[in-house]
């Protein structure tokens, strides 16, 4: 019992220090592609970073599934990169089948992100370094929910601070991209601060 | 549809750049941009995947359905990025684990995605791969730009060499550029600078 209180108190760490101090965006970049090209609107961010925090907490918890109980009793390990695809794109198109057969109305908000999910880097990497990190099951859904969490967090705030951008004068060389870049680290200075809070 | 090899490269190059023109594939890599050896080995890496991959999706484009070309293109991508990385594993394991997820993640890189389905998928295989190299040549220069900021404004070296002035106690080291956000920073900088360069180009 004391093992899986300890368990579920890592989890609880592990999420809140994926969400703040180890934010897989502002940290180590990820998901970048989506993230500078959709942060325009606040409506369409929200509705991005919903299908990324529901998807990625489902594909790490598969993937840590098929990775513990097919890969390493096969000695397969090298074949994970494959596999965590294949594992996202289906679960994507599943999701997207569902949705669109049971909620035509969420379909229309929701559904025009899903495909891009499959490519979003953030996805397979957080799976990634679920395997390199060595999670345990439980720490695993705390984690996955949390890098998803965060990254919600950071393209919301992104895009709220974008809104805004639209009345001022930006040097010509820097608009869209380059600003968003400068922004982002503005941001990911800002997080630098929560080091330290979880240890 | 044929380009010349001349325009190949220098689309590639500078004025496609896949960085600072279409903003592609800087998720997987800007994270190791701090010190350049580890940027260095991940450029290598990645414009040897989008090599061999625009090769491969070229000489199999005749032979592969128009629908699932993407699940295909994937496959041929994660193949050559898992010789890659076991290929490191075996003989530079320090590396490997420096580089972490990130060798992995070149298959989630749009670059090799994009040249695959860009050209590569409806040319033949001589300027597919050099329209491959010359995209990851010309994504590798700009990483290798940033990488050597970071590590000399950070650290005061480069490739691990004390630099000059730059070690030495009358530079304030600037620690934040080793940690991500000066990755930010400087990739911004950059893109500024090298867009503002095109557009003056333009003009002319």
């Amino acid at each position: 019992m004391n093992g899986i209180g300890q368990d579920v108190w890592m989890a609880v760490v592990t999420c809140f220090a994926a969400i703040f101090t180890q934010n897989i965006l502002l940290t180590t970049f990820l998901g970048m592609c989506p993230f500078t090209s959709v942060s325009r609107e606040v409506k369409a961010a929200i509705g991005l970073g919903v299908a990324v925090v529901f998807v990625m907490t489902f594909t790490t918890v598969l993937n840590w599934l098929a990775y513990y109980w097919v890969l390493v009793p096969l000695k397969l390990e090298f074949f994970r990169f494959i596999l965590f695809i294949i594992i996202i794109a289906a679960f994507v198109q599943f999701v997207e089948m569902v949705v669109d057969r049971y909620s035509p109305k969420l379909y229309q908000t929701l559904g025009i992100f899903l495909p891009l999910i499959t490519v979003n880097c953030a996805i397979l990497g957080t799976s990634l370094f679920m395997v390199i990190r060595e999670h345990s099951f439980i720490v695993t859904i705390g984690y996955g929910f949390g890098s998803g969490v965060g990254w919600l967090l950071a393209i919301l705030a992104m895009a709220g601070i974008r809104q805004r951008l639209n009345e001022s004068r930006v040097p010509e060389g820097l608009r869209g991209p380059g600003i968003t870049l400068i922004i982002a680290g503005l941001m990911a200075l800002a997080f630098v601060g929560f080091t330290g809070v979880l240890s | 549809m044929s380009k010349a090899p001349r325009d190949i490269m220098l689309d590639g190059l500078w004025r496609d750049n896949p960085i600072f023109r279409q903003i592609l594939g800087i998720c997987s890599t800007l994270a190791v941009t701090n010190v350049v050896l580890n940027t260095a080995v991940m450029c290598v890496s990645l414009t040897v995947v989008t090599m061999m991959s625009c090769l491969t999706v070229s000489l199999l484009r005749d032979w592969t359905p128009r629908n699932i070309r993407m699940m295909v293109q994937t496959l041929i991508i994660a193949f050559y990025v898992i010789i890659v990385d076991l290929i490191l594993k075996a003989y530079w394991p320090e590396m490997s684990r420096n580089l972490g997820p990130f060798v992995g993640l070149i298959i989630t890189n749009c670059i090799v995605m994009g040249r695959c389905e860009a050209f590569a998928g409806s040319n033949p295989p001589g300027p597919a791969v050099l329209d491959g190299m010359f995209n990851g040549l010309g994504y590798s220069f700009i990483l290798l730009a940033i990488a050597v900021l970071r590590e000399l404004l950070g650290m005061g070296t480069i490739l691990g060499f004390e630099i000059p002035y730059f070690a030495t106690p009358y530079w304030d080291k600037w620690i934040i550029m080793v940690m991500p956000p000066g990755g930010f920073f400087v990739l911004a900088s950059i893109l500024w600078v090298c867009r503002s360069i095109g557009a003056k180009e333009v003009k002319k």
